[in-house]
């Protein structure tokens, strides 16, 4: 034997991911989640070499050796107690002739299987049978002529393990059905488990599988829905062959074998028929009292409920919601508008209070001329009063509000007509220092 | 199994690998490590298991057999099945036409004449039966070597009961044999074939599909680095070479009645007799040619009859067999919770493995992946009658030097008991085509006894760099693609045509169908441990060692191949 290298494989391995860290680059995470003790075939080369291992500076003690074998898992099915119960007197009287009334499945003691039997089932219990009945043992055992069960076991064992044969009869082995609750049964509750077992016996003539369960209160609706639908259009291989009426043998009668032959197919045909019309029955009763179909039904219409109300909801709301702001707009337009009013008259109020104050200061520039006498000594003359009135004009002209307050400031109050002079030639001479009064202009003030 | 019995020192034994069948025995020996399979004085390799006596003298083997038409009565044969068991709990079915097995306080025992003047005849016990049958076995064994042989190692199927061995190591011990060990039937094939020197150990499901006279045995044993264990087994008494036998039988019972308008043959103990063999040889015939003759002078009434058989014809009145042993090899499989797509490897072993059609009925049940090792399926099959005496004798040659007390020891199940992982170990890699989808790759198979150790190598990212090792456990699921439904209107019309007269039957428009696509994908399950290796060269590949400890917990070592350093790190036990 040459020891095998490493396996190899092509599909690359990830690249380690940003940021991943491992204490010196490894990482524990879990462990192994089970395990099975099995044992060894004691056989070949690596065998031994384990053993060698195994065994290495070790005696095992007499327990060691009890708990491995006992602790192992066993490959080999010992007894065959799923498959015995006690033979049914009246099975050991039948006449092998009259197979066709025979419960095969009673006659190898599967009874409790029937149809779920597996085909090394049929064959373990079977064989089972044959051990005890087989008529040379009886021979042997002085017994003779007593090979009618005999016949009846192989007989079992033809139907059972041939697969057309075998639908033939489990078609009508009534034995496998499950009958639909009573309204009693029902009235305990148990309405899933009830039903659920019915359909799952109907089940077995079903063509396809898997074949959804009845499934219990809390089954989602898609599997309520899955499963009617299933049913309803249910695809059985059923059928009513194995009653047949037995065709004669003999050619010389060929118009009552013909006769017979359609009398069969008309019953299948009738039996079937019927059948269907019994599932479809079962079908009617068990969604008639399913709550699971109200109470989709009902969610069904409390959603829709639910959704007209919302939407209605909605469109108060939107309306209500229209409404206020169109409101809240208008409220707006209104509130701008007498604030710009007010802002109007407030500026109208100010402007009028300057041009008062103005006005005002302006009186008092002209009235300073004139308690200065308009600088003249003596009465003064029309001429002198029109040149200072003039000038002082002139100056007003230049000058804005504020200067002109500004000056009246400072005139205000003044009597002694120097000072008076004064303040008017300072001003002058700022005027004309800023450009704004020509030298010479004003003279009657300078 | 503590052996009473003459025990040669182990320097001086002569070793055999023995099977004994119910319908075939055959012994083989080693030479150089290979084993050979011994032809017996009549040039047999597989003799037959009877034994019969004639006028006070024993005869054994293919003579024997031959008794069954003039001297039935005093030939006994179908013993093997019957040591170690109760009357009540043996089949007697087979021993129809020979010496019948009856009821001594218990004890299967037989009634024949064995003596020379017989004034009384003999009852012999199964047990004194067996001890007759393997003395003339290991006689001719002796006679073929040169030396007396001493010890053997002797096959039994999986079934065998604790009881049945403690009878066949007795019986075995009265014929002055010592037995180092029994084995199991199919861990014995599969050792015939892993001890050739091109075998590879490699971990592999393997089924052994035993297809003998009386019954046929399959198993599914896992093959984890050279060591096995059975993980289903299945025992079937309707499908194997008798009722192959059966179908010729009747076959050509009702051709003959029909040309001859006689009685039916079969009704006649002498005239089924001489249907049984010669339908046996005529069932071997055909599995080389396609044609075999069947002729049998003096069938009834004195009419000889002569005709033949095509192997179509053959194979279409044995479906119901085949069929049978197809259902019977898909059951075990399901039995050990697997699915064909699971299985590396169907060895047949048996006699009536040599049926093409039956390894060609597994060629189309599995898929390509597996291999059929069979005559018909593979080249290189060793034939299948004797792969067990070969797997026997091979053990044989292994534990020859060991002492009782070692054999016994080594072989105790407190050594062969142990933990197998239930989930496959591996790591996530990255689909080859699209980067973004992490898949499974397996490093420990599940079904692997521990402690175990295997190393993958297994390429780095496409541009190198940092490396993940992420060890995961991975369950494997099959995934089903149904067909695209078919276009009706594709398959009406020209094509109706052609193929309407090769097929008569109604199967047709099944095998128009497209067949569903099955495969084995795994899931990636429970996070064991992460490790980085860094800086790997682009191209390079990493290798990782997974080390599965008998307490479960994990060591795991990844380097880059060619690259210095790497990581290693310990998975606690759960
Ligand atoms: N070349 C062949 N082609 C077909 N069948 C064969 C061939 N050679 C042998 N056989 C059949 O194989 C069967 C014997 O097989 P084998 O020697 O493996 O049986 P066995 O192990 O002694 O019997 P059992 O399994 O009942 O204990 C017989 O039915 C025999 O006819
Ligand atoms: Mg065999």
């Amino acid at each position: 034997m040459i020891m095998a290298t490493a396996t190899l494989a092509t599909q690359p391995l990830p690249v380690l991911p940003e940021g991943w860290a491992g204490e010196k680059d490894f990482n524990p995470i879990g462990s192994l989640s089970a395990a099975t003790q099995r044992t060894i075939e004691p056989v070949g080369p690596h065998f031994l070499a384990h053993a060698r291992r195994a065994r290495h500076k070790r005696t095992f003690s007499e327990d060691d050796r009890i708990q491995a074998q006992e602790a192992a898992k066993k490959v080999e099915s010992t007894n065959d107690d799923e498959i015995s119960e006690p033979e049914d007197p009246m099975d050991l009287q039948r006449d092998a002739k009259d197979w066709k009334s025979q419960d095969h499945y009673q006659v190898l003691g599967l009874s409790k299987y029937r149809y779920k039997a597996t085909e090394e089932q049929i064959k373990r219990a079977h064989r089972k049978k044959v051990l005890k009945h087989h008529p040379d043992k009886k021979a042997a055992a002085g017994v003779t002529d007593d090979d009618n069960f005999f016949k009846c076991i192989q007989k079992a064992h033809e139907v059972l393990m041939d697969p057309v044969k075998r639908r033939q009869f489990d078609s009508v082995d009534e034995k496998a059905d499950v009958d639909p609750p009573s309204k009693k049964q029902l009235a305990k509750g148990n309405y899933y488990k009830l039903w659920g077992s019915v359909f799952k016996s109907e089940g077995r003539f079903s063509k396809t599988t898997p074949v959804p369960e009845f499934g219990d209160e809390n089954a989602t609706k898609e599997q309520v829905d899955e499963f009617y639908n299933f049913w309803y259009n249910f695809d059985s291989w059923r059928t009513f062959e194995y009653l047949d009426e037995d065709v004669p043998d003999d050619n010389e009668n060929r118009d009552q074998k013909r006769h017979v032959e359609r009398k069969n197919t008309n019953a299948r045909k009738k039996k079937k028929a019927e059948d269907n019309a019994r599932l479809r029955k079962l079908l009617d009763d068990a969604s008639a009292g399913d709550e699971r179909i109200k109470k989709f039904r009902q969610e069904a219409n409390a959603a829709k409920n639910k959704r007209r109300l919302e939407k209605e909801a909605a469109e108060k709301r939107a309306l209500e919601e229209a409404k206020a702001k169109k409101e809240a707009e208008e409220r707006a337009a209104q509130e701008a508008e007498a604030a710009a009013k007010a802002e109007r008259e407030a500026q109208k109020k100010a402007k009028e209070s300057a041009k008062n104050a103005v006005k005002k200061n302006k009186r008092v520039l002209k009235g300073s001329v004139k308690e200065a006498n308009y600088f003249a000594s003596g009465a003064a003359s029309a001429a002198d009063v029109d040149a200072v009135l003039g000038d002082v004009e002139l100056v007003q002209g230049k000058i804005d509000p504020e200067e002109i307050a500004a000056l009246a400031g400072k005139l205000n109050g003044l009597t002694v007509a120097d000072e008076i002079k004064s303040v008017w030639s300072a001003e002058v001479k700022r005027l004309v220092e800023a450009g704004k009064l020509k030298e010479g202009d004003a003279k009657s003030l300078a | 199994m503590a052996e009473t019995g003459s025990r040669p020192a182990p320097g001086d034994r002569t070793v055999i690998g023995l099977v004994f069948g119910n319908s075939n025995s055959s012994i083989a020996y080693t030479l150089d490590e290979k084993a050979e399979v011994i032809a017996n004085e009549d040039g047999d390799r597989q003799i037959p298991t009877v034994l019969s006596y004639v006028d006070g003298d024993e005869y054994y083997g293919q003579q024997a057999k031959a008794f069954l038409v003039r001297n039935p009565k005093n030939t006994i044969a179908y013993f093997k099945e019957f040591v170690g068991q109760d009357f009540k709990s043996i089949d007697p079915t087979h021993n129809h036409a020979s010496a019948h097995p009856h009821d001594v306080d218990g004890v299967v025992s037989f009634t024949v004449n064995d003596k020379e003047e017989a004034v009384e005849p003999s009852t012999l016990s199964v047990s004194e039966v067996t001890t007759r049958y393997l003395r003339r076995l290991i006689t001719a064994a002796s006679e073929y070597l040169g030396k007396t042989v001493t010890s053997a190692v002797i096959t039994v199927p999986t079934d065998f009961t604790d009881k049945q061995k403690a009878a066949l190591i007795k019986a075995a011990n009265d014929a002055d044999l010592e037995v180092l060990q029994l084995i199991a039937e199919p861990v014995a094939a599969i050792l015939a074939y892993d001890a050739r020197p091109e075998a590879t150990v490699e971990d592999k499901i393997v089924v052994v599909a035993d297809l003998g006279d009386t019954r046929s045995d399959v198993a599914v044993v896992a093959s984890r680095g050279g060591m096995y264990t059975i993980l289903a087994t299945s025992h079937d008494y309707e499908f194997a070479g008798c009722h192959l036998d059966q179908v010729l039988i009747d076959h050509f019972a009702k051709e003959f009645i029909k040309k001859h308008n006689t009685t039916d043959p079969r009704e006649n103990a002498r005239s089924l007799a001489k249907l049984k063999l010669e339908a046996e040889s005529t069932k071997k015939a055909l599995s080389l040619g396609t044609n075999a003759s069947f002729s049998i002078e003096s069938l009834i009434e004195g009419i000889d009859f002569t005709s033949t058989i095509n192997r179509l014809r053959y194979e279409m009145s044995a479906r119901k067999v085949f069929e049978g042993i197809n259902r019977l090899i898909e059951a075990v499989v399901k039995k050990a919770d697997l699915d064909v797509l699971d299985i590396d490897e169907v060895i047949l072993s048996g006699g009536t493995s040599h049926t093409p059609r039956i390894a060609n009925n597994l060629a189309a049940l599995f898929p390509e992946s597996t291999t059929i090792v069979a005559p018909a399926t593979c080249a290189t099959a060793i034939n299948p009658s004797e792969l067990l005496a070969r797997g026997a004798a091979l053990q044989a040659s292994l534990i020859q030097e060991y002492d009782a007390e070692d054999i016994d020891q080594s072989t105790h199940p407190a050594v062969s008991t142990v933990k197998h992982i239930a989930n496959a170990l591996g790591v996530v890699t990255l689909a080859a085509d699209d980067a973004s989808s992490e898949s499974f790759t397996p490093i420990v198979p599940a079904e692997t006894a521990v402690p175990a150790r295997r190393v993958a190598r297994i390429a780095g990212p496409k541009n190198g760099g940092d490396v993940l090792i992420r060890v995961v456990e991975g369950g494997a699921h099959i995934k089903v693609t149904k067909p695209e439904p078919k276009q009706k209107a594709e398959t009406n019309g020209a094509k109706d045509e052609d193929d309407s007269d090769d097929s008569d039957d109604d199967s047709s428009d099944e095998d128009d169908e497209e067949e569903e696509k099955r495969e084995k994908v795994w899931r990636i399950g429970n996070t064991v441990a992460e490790a980085a290796v860094r800086d790997v060269k682009k191209g390079s590949q990493v290798e990782v060692t997974l080390t599965v400890n008998a307490d479960l917990s994990v060591i795991v070592t990844a380097r880059e191949i060619g690259g210095k350093g790497g990581v290693r790190g310990v998975v606690k036990a759960p």
